[in-house]
């Protein structure tokens, strides 16, 4: 007999209110709330969570790996993208 | 009986029930062909061997005879024990699992529920946190059984055959003999006949999403709660006793 693989289902945890959702893992389930099950006793057994999202692993459309110097390459030299050219008056404790 | 003997034997008999049915679970642990349920029928069985840990240290300090969780759970013989046959029966197939522990879980729960609002109130505290627990469980096997009573013929089939099997084994859980008449009298115990009603209700939503047939309540085996067990106990009993029985006092 062969062994058909449950499709693949990325997890995802919220670790406390006001924090997102972070990627976790992933485990196989045959539908839905099965893969909610599977992350609930697969990532959260030490209290890791109150919240889950899973989602199929191939509803994610993911950038092309090839296409890395397209997508990502331009912003390297951009640096004036970045927050670094203030001045932080004194006196500012939380920025 | 008095009403701490009444206790005593109550408490005691809900942690025989979350003792003997997690040990059935972790016999297969290790088995699973999915490494996903395989860990989910290991937090599910753990969360039985904590909720017996509960009881039996509740028990024993009721007892004040000095024994503690590790001898109520290892060195008593099987005559000593209450579970429900239900729960001792073997494992069978996953469907038979299944079915077993949405059979008992249906009512567990609902026992557990009621007695949230008995009038001991450190057992009413053990029943919120198991409750909390066995709800996640029915959900799980709930799941399973309409995943196989609605799913190929065959799973249809064998699981259609594994409630048919455990049905004898439900009648005891409902019929209240001198301890739970006593428990409902000293304590706000439950009322088996409402809970048994709702069970019903219950159990057939389930089975009816599964698309599985109800069994008739015809001849129900009895005899779990006064300690006349089938053949199966002492095979499990002489396997979860082995090591301390062998090595009395063993730690580790």
């Amino acid at each position: 007999m062969t062994h058909k693989e449950w499709p693949l289902y990325e997890v995802f945890i919220r670790s406390k209110a006001g924090l997102s959702h972070r990627h976790a893992g992933s485990i196989h389930a045959a539908d839905d709330q099965m893969a909610l099950d599977a992350a609930r006793d697969t990532y959260t057994r030490r209290s890791e969570g109150i919240s889950l999202w899973v989602v199929r692993s191939s509803e994610i459309v993911a950038s092309d790996p090839a296409e890395t110097s397209a997508f990502f390459e331009p912003a390297e030299d951009k640096i004036y993208r970045h927050p670094t050219f203030y001045e932080i008056p004194d006196g500012v404790e939380n920025l | 009986m008095t009403k701490d003997e009444t206790l005593l034997a109550y408490v005691l008999r809900l942690g025989d029930n979350a003792l003997i049915l997690g040990q059935r679970m972790i016999e297969v642990v290790t088995t699973y062909p999915e490494l996903e349920e395989e860990l989910a029928n290991a937090n599910l069985a753990l969360d039985y061997i904590g909720q017996a840990r509960l009881f039996y240290t509740y028990a024993g300090k009721l007892e004040g005879k000095n024994r503690g969780e590790d001898a109520l759970a290892f060195l008593r013989d099987g005559g000593e024990f209450r579970n429900l046959l239900l729960l001792e029966q073997p494992n069978g197939h996953f469907g038979d699992m299944m079915a077993r522990q949405v059979l008992f879980e249906s009512f567990y729960l609902l026992q557990l529920e009621a007695l949230e609002q008995c009038d001991d109130s450190q057992l009413a505290e053990i029943a919120v946190r198991a409750a909390k627990e066995i709800r996640y469980h029915l959900r799980h096997g709930a799941q399973w059984l309409v995943r196989l009573g609605d799913g190929t013929d065959t799973s249809h089939a064998r699981v259609q055959q594994s409630i048919t099997d455990y049905w004898q084994y439900t009648g005891e859980m409902f019929v209240a003999d001198n301890v739970d008449q006593a428990f409902a009298e000293f304590f706000a115990g439950p009322d088996l006949e409402a809970i048994h009603q709702q069970w019903q209700v219950n159990v057939a939503a389930i089975l009816d999403e599964a698309t599985l047939t109800m069994p008739g309540d015809e001849w129900m085996a009895s005899g779990g709660k006064r300690g006349r067990h089938s053949e199966h106990l002492g095979y499990l009993i002489a396997e979860m006793q082995f090591l301390q029985r062998a090595y009395p006092g063993a730690n580790w």
